[in-house]
């Protein structure tokens, strides 16, 4: 049948050593081993994982399963307990410093300064990433997320799907090469996720982004990822291309690796 | 495993018999102390004079103590191997309890000296600083518990606490310069027939921490063994 | 990028939103007036010159009013989460301690600034002079300097609030036994070239744990 067709071509992929052969490209992204334990509890049990120069790479999993935090590891935010993470070829523990200026991070808290503008806010995060002509690029933004009405507003009158634009805003302010987005609709309603997804798949497809995102809506997900990967335990469980693979074939899948036991 | 227990267990036995030597060398061999002048300083005076044989010693323990934990928690920040936690927080355990004994045994011996429970020269002063400093330790350590964070979080602190104590110090004996205190807590020069049981006493007691320290992080290791078992067995 | 103005940018969000709510500041200038006023009741009755506890009493003012100051600073942007914002920037993490520092030394100076002269007029005496205005500048610079990183320690425990005051008192214990003492002796009318001793000793500290501050705040932040 076509999902058990599905299936074995999927699985081979996923057997197989991270993606990429000789030949290719150097990934954007490389995650060696990666390991994570908060004292005794280990919440990431080794991940191997290469992304792709622009490249969009969709995550799913049950909560608990290490989404965040290996999102705040590919951020800077937070330090592997074992294993190596390289971005553009650095190593991050290294290099720390210099790669954060190449990532963009939405995350479900909006990291925004309540008593400032809108416009104040980007213009504190433009001088901490030292950007050349601030003024531009903030209007430009502005105009993007479509807060250019409220920009002198203080982000304490903001709505949600308000602040969550404008935390799009100022992730992409300094132009970065990789946004690492953490499940950015949650707490908004329809209406406002479609808005934000659209906002962010017309700034990922710009520049060739290389984009991370963890999200929780399979349809979503699926349709704008060129990758899918499911994070179970700590474990990449499965990890295929995107294409074909509607959320029909996915639910199985997804049930599959998650409902099975530990 | 086996040898390093033997080996403790005989420092252990060595540590005991030492201390029991030095209580006798303290209170029956050592000479009586004389006053400044040379004279006699009458019985009550005398007999309390006896526990400087015990509480600069304790003293001494208390700050190299402090220093261990300052050291190994330098030693954790840099390598994140959590041993030099362990000893961290064992030496601070011992520390604070010689402390105390530094704090208890000034007040004892200031009641027959001067008639007062209590002097706030600069050494005393600075002790009871250092007190502080261990028990605001244990509460960081208390009041946080994820064990990595909590590791961190008291070796930063470890840190400052012990480069504060110095400064401390002197801050306060300055202070006592303008506003003289009547007694100084340290008046009795050590003649030359207490000095051998003194620094005798001195030795002991750094043989004494050094088995503590030992015997505590055994524990701590052990325990860290049990809690890890039990994780693995799903408790 | 560059570390300063990393730094200088830090300095100005917090006085920017600082302007705006007074939060900060409102809560620590009324602390401080309420601790000298207490003091005030606490020894008229038994103490013959009040000058005498002026001294322990301006100190003390000032140690609560900025512990108060200390805890506000950090909690704002931990419960918001945007203490992970300013990790994401790509500058040195020192630069947010410097900012912070910077932040809360400022807003402290202020508040010393208008409790200086309700003081002259509550106990008919002068402490405006510069020495004086010196010492109070690098004792608040000490206070400053320990307690953003005590208070970034602090803001992440489970006792929050309460374990600040126990964590930097005990460290602080110089600068508000020296700075007790200037002040005591400015008002007994002892000169510059007096304090001088004790004013450089001060500084030492704030050296010291500043450089102290600036090797070890990377481990504080970090996860």
């Amino acid at each position: 049948m076509a999902a058990d067709a599905v299936l074995r071509q999927r699985e081979d992929v996923s057997n197989g050593s991270p993606a990429g052969e000789a030949g290719d490209p150097p990934p954007m992204i490389e995650l060696r081993k990666v390991t994570k334990a908060f004292g005794r509890k280990m919440v990431l049990r080794g991940i191997d994982l290469n992304v792709a120069v622009g490249e969009s790479l969709v995550i799913f999993g049950p909560n608990g399963a290490g989404k965040t935090t290996l999102i705040r590891i590919l951020a800077g935010l937070s330090r592997p307990t074992g294993g190596t993470l390289r971005v553009g070829g650095l190593n991050m523990a290294t290099h720390s410093d210099g790669i954060r200026g190449h990532l963009g991070v939405v995350s479900h808290a909006p990291l925004l300064y309540d008593s400032l503008t809108g416009e104040e806010n980007l213009r504190f995060f433009a001088s901490l990433y030292g950007l050349a002509n601030p003024e531009a690029r903030i209007m430009s933004m502005l105009e993007q997320v479509g807060l250019v009405q409220r920009r002198k507003d203080l982000v304490r009158t903001y709505s949600r799907g308000m602040v969550q634009r404008l935390a799009i805003a100022r992730a992409v302010l300094h132009d970065p090469e990789v946004l690492l987005l953490d499940e950015p609709d949650t707490g908004l309603d329809p209406q406002a996720a479609e808005m934000l997804h659209d906002l962010l798949a017309r700034l990922g497809r710009e520049s060739d982004r290389t984009i991370i995102t963890i999200t929780h809506s399979l349809e979503r997900g699926l349709s704008t990822a060129d990758r899918v990967a499911l994070l179970v335990n700590g474990r990449i469980a499965f990890l295929a291309d995107a294409q074909g693979l509607g959320p029909q074939e996915f639910r199985p899948l997804y049930d599959q690796y998650v409902g099975g036991g530990r | 495993m086996q040898r390093s227990e033997q080996t403790l267990t005989t420092l252990t036995v060595i540590a005991g018999l030492a201390v029991l030597v030095a209580a006798y060398l303290a209170l029956v061999v050592a000479p009586p102390a004389l006053g400044p002048s040379g004279q006699n300083l009458g019985p009550d005076l005398t007999a309390a004079q006896r526990i400087i044989y015990f509480h600069v010693p304790s003293a001494w323990v208390s700050m190299l103590a402090f220093a261990v934990t300052m050291v190994a928690s330098i030693g954790y920040l840099r390598t994140g191997n959590q041993r030099w936690d362990i000893a961290a927080l064992s030496s601070a355990e011992i520390g604070i309890a010689f402390t105390i004994a530094v704090l208890g045994s000034g007040s004892v011996w200031a009641k027959p000296a001067w008639n007062t429970w209590w002097t706030w020269d600069p050494r005393l002063t600075t002790y009871t600083i250092v007190f502080l400093l261990y028990v605001s330790y244990f509460m960081l350590r208390g009041s946080m518990d994820d064990p990595a964070r909590r590791a961190r979080f008291a070796a930063v602190y470890g840190i400052f606490a012990f480069v504060s104590v110095p400064i401390t110090f002197f801050s306060i004996r300055w202070w006592r310069t303008i506003h003289p205190v009547l007694f100084d807590a340290q008046n009795f020069g050590l003649s030359s027939g207490m000095k051998p049981v003194f620094f005798y006493c001195l030795a002991t007691f750094t043989l004494l921490y050094m088995v503590f320290l030992l015997h505590r992080m055994r524990l701590e290791e052990t325990r860290e063994e049990v809690e890890e078992l039990k994780e693995q067995l799903g408790y | 990028m560059n570390f300063w103005h990393a730094v200088g940018a830090i300095v100005w969000k917090d006085i920017r939103a600082e302007a705006r709510t007074k939060d900060i500041f409102s809560s620590m200038f009324v602390f401080a007036l309420l601790s000298v006023i207490v003091f005030n009741f606490a020894f008229q009755l038994r103490v013959a010159d009040m000058k005498s506890v002026v001294p322990g009493m301006l100190w003390v003012a000032i140690s609560f009013a900025g512990t108060l100051g200390l805890n506000r600073a950090f909690v704002i942007e931990m419960d918001k989460g945007s203490l992970a914002g300013l990790l994401l920037a790509p500058m040195d993490r020192a630069a947010i301690y410097f900012g912070k520092t910077l932040g809360n030394l400022l807003f402290m100076l202020i508040v010393e600034a208008v409790l200086l002269p309700l003081i002259m007029i509550f106990f008919n005496l002068s402490l405006f002079s510069v020495p004086h205005l010196l010492v109070l500048l690098l004792g608040t610079i000490g206070f400053a300097v320990v307690g953003t990183i005590f208070s970034a320690i602090a803001v992440n425990t489970r006792a929050r609030d309460v374990l600040l005051p126990i964590l930097l008192f005990p460290v602080l214990v110089p600068v508000l036994v020296s700075g007790a003492n200037m002040t005591g002796m400015l008002l007994d009318g002892y000169g510059f070239r007096d304090i001088l001793g004790n004013l450089q000793f001060v500084l030492f500290y704030d050296l010291v744990f500043a450089v102290l501050a600036y090797l070890t705040f990377d481990f504080v932040v970090e996860e």
